[in-house]
């Protein structure tokens, strides 16, 4: 059976963003990118599934600015088998959009099981999943912190408020990572050459019939409020003592 | 502005969380219906018929309810979506769960995690792990589809009596089940609405030595948490975990141990009113948020800190 992995390039994880002085954006120039950590993990999930004889073929899709070949260059090298790119140029793509032009794709490639990560760490919006799976009229498996496919069948153990839930899913299904679904490996030398000869389609939103401008207008962004480092303290009993006295919470 | 707010529940008991939502739900200025949707789940909407604001109670009682899987839920939500201009629910794993569905079939974009109802149509919700705050506007004549942030409304009071009015199952696609459910079992506050939280992070070494955290916690009615090193290195169950992917939560009273300070763990506590923080490096970006730091090995503190609180009777 066929994968499709869906993947965002996001700033990385350790980079500390700065909001732009005029409450624009986020500065994004010149800040190290990477593939959502979520993505990651999708895609290392894919390729356990290929080397367990499970999947056959895993596609890896990216929509966003051209610069997101390298990310889907990544996917390759870790083990994907090919790339599709929608280029949406400078313009910033919603969940809905994403899910739409992804759900055209699964319509066109026919695969089994389509991965996404559970929040892309940008936007913190943890929806696309979701709303591909309602697009589609397919169930979903959210925050998996274990798969398991059997025959039609994707047992998905989700972490959830209180512990974990495990349901049962009947494919063509959506999942989505949660952080303790696998270690994602790094992409070997030779395979980052293979990488280089597989083939990435490159598309257009308009490819597939979607409307890619924003339905939510950003007003603008803006800092958080900051918080100011307290004292130090000096001993557990002025912890005490201050707490009760002077923050009044216990 | 007729809004339809999605109570959380475990079936027995109604979660503070949907009170904080129904904070902003009321700002949205428009009698607000709750839906409970559940398994034998009329004790949680007679508590949800207490939330004041509630104009009236849609109680859909049905198995297939149960483990709020999210194909039904969604499919519920959507037949009665007709007559409501904004849907609410609250930002946990299980309204995460169902109301992106919600928002695609409407053609809709969904506003995550909002903290703040700025203007009917406008909302402010963290990006980039909080470090970042957008504010946005919704096209006007478009229905609302939101997930609040509990932490960032107080609770409406409990003194409404809104009516209760039983309505049918939605049909739902039937391709889902639930197959089991693992749940911790803890005596403790729950984690998100605790007035007290204890953190442990990779400083404390074993799942053991969260005892230490434990006894501190016991005397201050706390609940325990973790950073995600912690949760990954299997020392406490992943439920533990506060931050940008795990829990959100803004006690009182936060103490942080043996947690170093990512910016990705800061994003699930750094709103909480007090912080403490103990931890043997003194450059640790933890302090840079803390109220009273205590800079020490936390297997001398954590001991100390448990012999202090009982001398003064906690
Ligand atoms: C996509 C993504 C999402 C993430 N989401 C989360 C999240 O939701 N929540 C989260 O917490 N993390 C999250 N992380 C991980 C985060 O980046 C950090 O790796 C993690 O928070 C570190 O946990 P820690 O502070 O316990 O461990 P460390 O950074 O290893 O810090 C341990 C601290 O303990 C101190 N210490 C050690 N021994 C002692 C002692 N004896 N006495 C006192 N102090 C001691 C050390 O000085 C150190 O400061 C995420 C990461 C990614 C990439
Ligand atoms: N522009 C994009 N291109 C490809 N996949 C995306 C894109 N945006 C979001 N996704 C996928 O959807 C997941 C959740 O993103 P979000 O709903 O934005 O938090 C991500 O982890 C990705 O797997």
């Amino acid at each position: 059976m066929k994968v499709l992995v869906a993947i965002k390039r996001v700033v990385d994880y350790n980079v500390k963003i700065r909001v732009k002085a005029d409450q624009t954006g986020v500065d994004l120039a010149n800040v190290k990118m990477s593939m959502n950590p979520f993505d990651e993990i999708g895609v290392e999930e894919a390729i356990r599934l290929k080397e367990k004889g499970v999947v056959t073929e895993i596609v890896a899709v990216s929509v966003g600015p051209k610069e997101t070949q390298e990310t889907i260059r990544t996917a390759l090298a870790m083990g994907a088998d090919r790339g599709i790119l929608v280029n949406t140029g400078s313009q910033d793509v919603e969940p809905l959009t994403v899910a739409k032009i992804l759900s055209a794709i699964a319509k066109a490639e026919g695969p089994q099981l389509v991965i996404l990560g559970k929040q892309a760490i940008d936007d913190d919006c943890n929806q696309t999943g979701q709303m591909l799976a309602q697009l589609l009229g397919w169930p979903q498996g959210t925050f998996a912190s274990k798969v398991v496919v059997e025959g039609d069948k994707a047992e998905v153990t989700r972490e959830v408020d209180g512990g974990l839930q495990t349901v049962r899913l009947t494919l063509p299904a959506i999942v989505t990572t949660d952080l303790r679904l696998n270690e994602p490996r790094y992409a070997s030398l030779p395979n980052i050459m293979k990488a280089k000869k597989k083939s990435i389609d490159e598309k257009t939103p308009a490819d597939f019939g979607v409307d890619a401008a924003p339905r939510l207008k950003v007003l603008k962004v803006s800092e958080p409020a900051k918080r100011k480092g307290g004292t130090k303290v000096k001993s557990v009993q002025e912890l005490v003592e201050k707490l009760k006295n002077e923050a009044g919470v216990i | 502005m007729a809004v339809l707010l999605i109570a959380e529940h475990d079936n027995k008991s109604l979660k503070d969380s949907t009170s904080k939502a129904m904070t902003a739900a009321i700002a949205l200025g428009g009698p607000v219906d709750i839906l409970v949707a559940g398994h034998s789940v009329r004790s949680v909407a007679d508590s949800a018929a207490k939330i004041a604001g509630a104009s009236k109670v849609l109680l859909a009682d049905d198995p297939q309810y149960a483990h709020q899987l999210a194909e039904n839920m969604a499919a519920l939500i959507l037949e009665l979506s007709g007559k409501y201009d904004a849907i609410l629910t609250p930002a946990s794993p299980s309204g995460k769960n169902y109301m992106p569905r919600v928002a695609a079939a409407l053609d809709v974009a969904q506003i995550s995690e909002i903290v703040s109802v700025d203007a009917a149509d406008t909302f402010t919700r963290p990006v980039y792990a909080g470090n970042a705050m957008q504010q946005v506007q919704v096209p006007s004549g478009t229905k609302r589809v939101i997930t609040v942030r509990p932490t960032a409304f107080k609770a409406a009071e409990l003194n409404g009596t809104a009516a209760i009015e039983t309505i049918g199952a939605a049909k739902g696609p039937g391709t889902s089940e639930f197959v089991r459910e693992e749940l911790s079992k803890s005596e403790r506050p729950e984690l998100a609405g605790a007035r007290v939280v204890v953190s442990g992070g990779r400083g404390m070494q074993s799942g053991e030595n969260f005892h230490l955290l434990e006894k501190v916690a016991d005397r201050l009615k706390a609940a325990v948490g973790a950073s995600r090193a912690a949760v990954d290195a299997g020392f406490v169950p992943n439920d533990y975990q506060v931050g940008q992917t795990g829990k959100i939560v803004a006690p009182e009273l936060y103490i942080a141990v043996g947690i170093s300070g990512a910016i990705q763990h800061l994003a699930g506590m750094k709103d909480s009113k007090v912080i403490v923080a103990i931890n043997k490096d003194e450059e640790a970006p933890i302090f840079q948020v803390a109220d009273y730091g205590l800079v020490a090995d936390l297997f001398k503190a954590v001991p100390e800190l448990d012999e202090e609180l009982k001398k003064q009777g906690y």
